[in-house]
Parts: structure tokens; C-alpha cells; sequence
């Protein structure tokens, strides 16, 4: 009973943060759009009554309808448009062994999870890799990449298919698909920004120089507020990035234990997870801003592999090492007295940094 | 008239609680009966397999014809068998036919290079799996119907919800529990 209340609580808490998410995202649009609008506003205050004056906060109205049709974009379209950045196509029916598998595997950890069975996907891409997404788990769909059936036996891919459920069943797929779209909205609109500034900056410049301005040094507000609006667009990329990573890598702990919990066997996923380590190629056909969707990092660098505060804050997933040690924690505990026990030992402990 | 409120106030606390509680056991109860029509569903899916592995190996196979009649016996028995210990019972017997059987089909290569028999196999696999999950969300729902119902205060109308305690799958053979063992050394065919 406490792990059904566990459940409804993770899946409460994925709710919340998902809205508080689509809140965060407006408001700082909103902010782009009308704090643009009160720099221009103070600077452009003083100006002759000829002169330009910017009254109106179209900049701000616009940012704001942006955000909220980017918003129900991603909602409305973010799983689709996550297949679709990567490749994937549907197996509908399935037309290799390989395929069966893979569709029987699924329909085994829909049944073990008690969810209706997700769409399955594959991505043409050589390295193994897997990720889930959808709104939730009637919409839900999961996709392993080629590499993955070829490299896995079918007990590590029902791992792999139950850690993706456990996201499914968590609503963790509803929160990563949402961020995976804004992350990308955000990261587009900073450089647009950007290159739209540089542009026009001469423009601005000249204006100023013709007003009486310069002679005063400026409105000290409009300064203010410009800088700090200038400041947010640059670094809005890396925090969307970094927020993006901190709530993925929460989630995947979470999701291994409640994956070995459909199997009952979280030393498959422990196997399948050093397999995923071993093959060090990248997973090329999924871009950044979908890479806290997948089980492993899809261009795993050195920080997959450390702890710290730098590997904290930037990477997109906990040390593969440190799950592994999880999971083999879990399957020695379950078998506390049984032969194994005595002749594997406890597990190892991961290796210092 | 401040008592009077008190009470009314307690006594709707109680009907509430007494309708959240009931419905919680009604759909609980509802939960059990679907987790063992899933189970039932991979079962008949078992049952409708076998014919068909037992057909495409037999020609193979002659030798093993008390292997293959033991399946085809284990099946028949499976089809009828009703309730839950007794369907349990009778499945787990063919589980473990059905284990002999694929480990003896290891001993030849031909049949299992022909696609059709590992298909066969992958599927019976694949349904054996599914049972068993099923069987695994079987018992943890039908394990907190059982307990809501024996714990305090919900067991007070468990009388009222005609809440009776969820038979579990268990196994209840020891022959069930032991590794079956295959002797491959008598029935290997000549070279």
C-alpha cells in the first residue's frame, strides 16, 4: 500500500511540476518581451517629442503568445516531434524475430506494470540507447534504437523496456517531453535574440547619439534593467539546460528500482546498463535536447562517469557506475541467504573518483 | 445546541468515511477480478500455442514421444482445471513440461535452425513471461485486498462490501519448486 501511495505521490509530484514548469517558461518569456519593452521604454523616455517613444509593450504581448503557442505546441506535439527528431519509426507489425521480441517484451512489462501497452519504436541508430515519451501512459510510447536489439539478450532489454515503463508510469515521460521542447524553444529564441540585437545595435546607437543622452550618461534604471535583461537571454540556454538535467537525473534512479520492481531481476539491468556504458559511440540520432529523455547519456563525456558538483549540475545522468551499484545492491538483497550470496559476495562498491 | 452540531458533525465524518472505504473495497475488488482475467487471457493464449509446437516438432522428435505426450497431457489437464489453486497447480505442470521439452529441442540443431520453431518458441516464452507478470500483479493486488479487509477499521464493513479474502497463486507442489532436471544423455540421437 505505501508503494501505491509512493506512486500517486511521484506521479502528484510530476503533475505539479510540470505545470509549475509551463508557468516558469511564460514567465520568463513574459519577462523577455516586457522587460525588453521597459528598457526601450526608459531609453527611449527622454527623447524629443519628434522622436520615437516605445509605449506599447508589443514586444512583451508578442514574447508571451509565443511562450503559451510554444507551450501548447509542445504538449500537443512534443512526443511526435521527439520521434521525429530521432527517426523513429513504429513497429506495427512486426517483421523480424528481432522485432517480435521487442513487441513481446513490451506487452510483458505493460502487463507486469498493469498499464495499457505503449506504441514501440525503433531507431535506426547503431549505438544502444532508449527513451520513452507521450503524456501519459494511454499515449505513452517507447522507442529502442537498432543497436539496442542487436547488442542486448532478452532479459537485459526487458530491463531497459521496464526502466522505460517505470518513467511512463511515474509521468516522468509527460515532465521530460514537456522540458525537451522548451529547452529547444528556449535555446532557438536566446540565439534569434542574439543575432537580432547585433543587428541592430548600430541603429540603436545612432539614435542615442542624436538624443540628448550622452551628455547625461543615460537613464541609470534603463541601464540596470537592460543589463539584467541582456544577462538573462544569455545565460537562459545553459539554466533551461541545467534544470533540464537536474529533474532527469532524480528521475533515473527512481525509475531503475521501480523497474527492477516489474522484473523482479535488476541485475539484467545492471547488465544491460554496463553493455550501454561499454559501447562508447555516441547515440548520434538523438540531439541534445532530447538527451535526459534517454536511459543512458546519448554523448556520454567525461562527466558520465564522475561525482561531484560539476558532474552534478551538468550532466544528464547519475554515474552509470553508481546505478549499476544500486542495482546489483538490490538483486544480492534479495537473495540474503540463498547460494548465491556467499559465492558473489557484496557488491562492489563504485570506485572513487 | 453546540453538541448537537458536534454529532452531526461526526456522524457525516463516519458516513463519509464508510462510502470511501466501502467504494476503496469494491474497487479493489474489481482490480482482482481484472489481474485474473489477464492471467486468464495469457493462459487460453498457452494453451492454443502448444497444438501448434507440439505439431511442427513432432516429426523431429520421435523419440521423444513420452516428452511431447506429457505436454499434450499437462495441456488438456491445464484447459480444465478451474479455480485458483487448482488452475495454479495444473500450470505449473506444464510449466514444467514445457521446460523438458525446449531443453531437449537444444539437442537438435536442425529443428531449432528452422525459423518456425524458434518463433514458437520465442511466443511460448514470451506467454510463459506474461503469466508470470501477470500472476506477480495478481498477487500484489489481490495481497492488498486481502489486507485491507483483515486490518482495522476498514474490516468493520468489509461484511457490508461482501469482501472475502482473494486466493493467492502460489506453489503449492515441491516438485513445482525444484529445478527440473533433464537427463539429455539416454535421448540424444545418433550422429
Amino acid at each position: 500500500m505505501s508503494e501505491a501511495a509512493n506512486l500517486f505521490a511521484q506521479q502528484e509530484s510530476n503533475r505539479r511540476r510540470s505545470t509549475w514548469l509551463v508557468i516558469g517558461f511564460i514567465v520568463f518569456f513574459a519577462w523577455v518581451g516586457f522587460g525588453g519593452d521597459l528598457a526601450f521604454g526608459l531609453l527611449t523616455a527622454d527623447a524629443p517629442a519628434g522622436e520615437y517613444h516605445h509605449v506599447v509593450p508589443f514586444l512583451g504581448i508578442f514574447t508571451t503568445l509565443v511562450a503559451g503557442g510554444i507551450c501548447w505546441y509542445s504538449w500537443r506535439f512534443g512526443p511526435r516531434q521527439v520521434l521525429w527528431a530521432t527517426g523513429a519509426r513504429e513497429v506495427v507489425e512486426p517483421a523480424t524475430p528481432e522485432e517480435r521480441q521487442l513487441v513481446n517484451v513490451v506487452e510483458e512489462m505493460a502487463i507486469a506494470s498493469g498499464l495499457p501497452k505503449p506504441k514501440v519504436w525503433i531507431v535506426p541508430d547503431d549505438d544502444p540507447n532508449a527513451f520513452a515519451t507521450g503524456h501519459d501512459a494511454a499515449t505513452a510510447s517507447i522507442a529502442v534504437t537498432a543497436g539496442l536489439l542487436r547488442t542486448l539478450s532478452r532479459d537485459e532489454l526487458q530491463g531497459v523496456v521496464a526502466h522505460e515503463m517505470a518513467h511512463v508510469q511515474n509521468l516522468d515521460v509527460r515532465l521530460m517531453t514537456l522540458l525537451a521542447g522548451m529547452v529547444g524553444a528556449i535555446a532557438l529564441m536566446s540565439d534569434g535574440m542574439g543575432r537580432m540585437l547585433r543587428g541592430s545595435r548600430g541603429v540603436r546607437m545612432g539614435g542615442g547619439g542624436a538624443s540628448r543622452d550622452r551628455g547625461k550618461g543615460g537613464n541609470p534604471l534603463a541601464i540596470v534593467v537592460l543589463v539584467l535583461w541582456l544577462l538573462t537571454l544569455l545565460v537562459a540556454p545553459i539554466v533551461s539546460r541545467i534544470l533540464a538535467m537536474a529533474v532527469s537525473r532524480k528521475r533515473e534512479y527512481l525509475a531503475d528500482a521501480t523497474g527492477a520492481q516489474f522484473t523482479r531481476n535488476p541485475l539484467a539491468l545492471a547488465a544491460a546498463l554496463e553493455k550501454l556504458e561499454a559501447a562508447s559511440a555516441p547515440t548520434k540520432a538523438i540531439t541534445r535536447g532530447a538527451a535526459h529523455l534517454c536511459i543512458v547519456d546519448p554523448a556520454p563525456g567525461l562527466l558520465s562517469s564522475r561525482e561531484g558538483f560539476f558532474a552534478d549540475t551538468l550532466a544528464s545522468h547519475p554515474p552509470i557506475r553508481q546505478r549499476i551499484a544500486r542495482l546489483q545492491g538490490m538483486g544480492y538483497l534479495g537473495e540474503v541467504g540463498g547460494p548465491t550470496s556467499s559465492v558473489i559476495g557484496p557488491p562492489t562498491p563504485p570506485s572513487p573518483r | 445546541m453546540f453538541a448537537a452540531l458536534l454529532l452531526l458533525a461526526i456522524v457525516a465524518l463516519v458516513v463519509l468515511w464508510v462510502i470511501g472505504a466501502y467504494n476503496g473495497l469494491i474497487g479493489l475488488k474489481n482490480k482482482v477480478a481484472n489481474a485474473w482475467k489477464q492471467i486468464d487471457v495469457q493462459l487460453k493464449r498457452r494453451h492454443d500455442l502448444i497444438p501448434n509446437l507440439v505439431n511442427t516438432v513432432k516429426g523431429a522428435m520421435d523419440f521423444e514421444r513420452n516428452t511431447l505426450e506429457a505436454v499434450i497431457a499437462a495441456r488438456n489437464k491445464a484447459v480444465n482445471a478451474t479455480g485458483v489453486a487448482a488452475t495454479a497447480r495444473a500450470e505449473g505442470e506444464l510449466t514444467q513440461a514445457l521446460g523438458r521439452l525446449f531443453a531437449l529441442t537444444e539437442a537438435y540443431p536442425d529443428l531449432k535452425a528452422t525459423g518456425n520453431v524458434a518463433q514458437l518458441q520465442e511466443e511460448l516464452t514470451s506467454t510463459e513471461n506474461k503469466i508470470g507478470f501477470a500472476r506477480q500483479l495478481y498477487n500484489d493486488v489481490a495481497t492488498e485486498y486481502n489486507t485491507r479487509q483483515a486490518t482495522f477499521p476498514t474490516m468493520l464493513i468489509a461484511g457490508v462490501a461482501k469482501a472475502t479474502p482473494a486466493e493467492l497463486w502460489q506453489i503449492t507442489d515441491d516438485t513445482e519448486r525444484a529445478v527440473p532436471t533433464v537427463d539429455l544423455s539416454t535421448t540424444k540421437p545418433a550422429p
